[in-house]
């Protein structure tokens, strides 16, 4: 990890982003390395040090930072998780067709390569930024806030953060979002929230995704609601099909709603 | 794989904690990991040996501390252990449990020289 700016990920690229995140001596902060490592015979330095320190403390520094500046500028962040394939980019594009007269909006696209995605929603005419990981499996505090230096979501906007495909890792990463808004097809099981427990713990609110496919699929919709109420009794639940856009329009109005309160400092 | 991410966060702790505390060389790690903080211990340990490699804590010892899940549950009145997030109370088997511990994921102590 780079001592110099805190840069978690060697691999991470962001679109547009100058930093150098190649630090030439990025694999050698060896504090033993140096002429004082050499012992005095027959003394051994061993001592304890205690210091409780949060495994995630820093990237939650990173949070807090990005979290200080989005309610600065009464900007609303949504960190949106699911595993691949759920549909959250086709859902994305969609919410953007259909909000863009009425909301500023912009998007943080993070994926492990390509800028597929950041292009799909540029054409939907909104800023997009893409942050490639590499071997990364998630999204962290520290790539969110050197994206947001690039993008500078306007004030008082919506901003979308697309999370890595992956029920499991960006659970643990606060970004700085006001919710994690997680969507689960139909067509994925309905047991996925208790394979998953920490995501659907973790996420204010669930979106179920294509359920025009409901009439070809054994998917049972309650069970999986009560599933997800399991690990997460206050979730919020919406059921759309981002294709037919049935029941998207209450999508719509949670998102009014939340981006009214960011506006109010709640 | 995120541990592999919780590592590097180790690691960065370690080497601000040498500046701090004026160390060289760390020789054990105990970190505490609750069993609802999604952690997989031997993930851990893999990662963990991969990331301090030529580092100041390169070959150092990784001792474990696995701390319960916990819970209130509203029916009982009282703390059970749970092992998931999803599990019922053991005791009345009720899903009205408020998880009260067991997230934690914390560089608890350091064996240095």
């Amino acid at each position: 990890m780079c001592t110099v700016c805190g840069c978690s990920e060697g691999e991470t690229r962001i679109e547009g982003h100058q930093h150098a995140h190649q630090h030439p001596n990025e694999q050698t902060h060896d504090y033993g390395a140096g002429p004082a490592h050499a012992h005095a015979p027959g003394l051994s330095q061993a001592r304890m040090v205690q210091i409780e320190q949060d495994i995630l403390g820093k990237n939650n520094e990173y949070a807090a930072t990005n979290r200080r500046w989005f309610s600065e500028r009464g900007i609303l962040a949504l960190n949106l998780v699911s595993s691949p394939g759920s549909g959250k980019t086709t859902l994305l594009t969609r919410t953007i067709q259909d909000l863009k007269s009425d909301l500023g909006l912009s998007v943080i696209e993070g994926d492990q390569q390509t800028t597929n995605d950041a292009e799909r929603i540029r054409k939907t005419g909104v800023k997009a930024l893409q942050v490639n990981t590499g071997k990364g499996c998630h999204l962290d505090g520290h790539m969110v806030g050197h994206a947001l230096e690039t993008l500078a979501p306007e004030d008082n906007s919506v901003l979308f953060i697309e999370n890595v495909g992956n029920l499991v890792c960006p659970a643990a990463f606060d970004l700085g979002e006001a919710h994690k808004v997680v969507i689960l097809s139909v067509t994925e099981g309905e047991d996925k929230p208790l394979k998953y427990p920490d995501m659907f713990h973790a996420a204010d609110l669930m979106i179920l995704n294509k359920i025009d496919l409901l009439p070809y699929l054994a998917f049972d919709t309650d069970e999986c609601i009560n599933y997800a109420r399991r690990v997460n009794p206050g979730i919020k639940v919406l059921q759309v099909s981002a294709t037919t856009g049935e029941g998207i329009s209450s999508w719509y109005q949670w998102i009014k709603a939340t981006h009214q309160l960011a506006q109010i400092g709640g | 794989m995120h541990e592999m991410s919780l590592c590097e966060s180790v690691l960065k702790c370690l080497q601000e904690s040498a500046k701090a505390q004026n160390f060289k060389q760390v020789k054990t790690v105990w970190l505490e990991i609750g069993a609802l903080s999604g952690v997989e211990i031997e993930a851990m340990r893999f990662s963990f040996e991969v990331v301090v490699k030529d580092s100041l804590a390169d070959g150092a010892k990784l001792e474990i501390i696995e701390l319960p899940g916990q819970a209130w549950c509203m029916k009982c009145s009282e703390t059970v252990t749970i092992e998931q997030r999803f599990d019922a109370c053991p005791n009345c088997g009720s899903y009205q449990l408020q998880v009260t511990g067991g997230d934690e994921m914390k560089i608890k102590e350091l064996e240095v020289e």
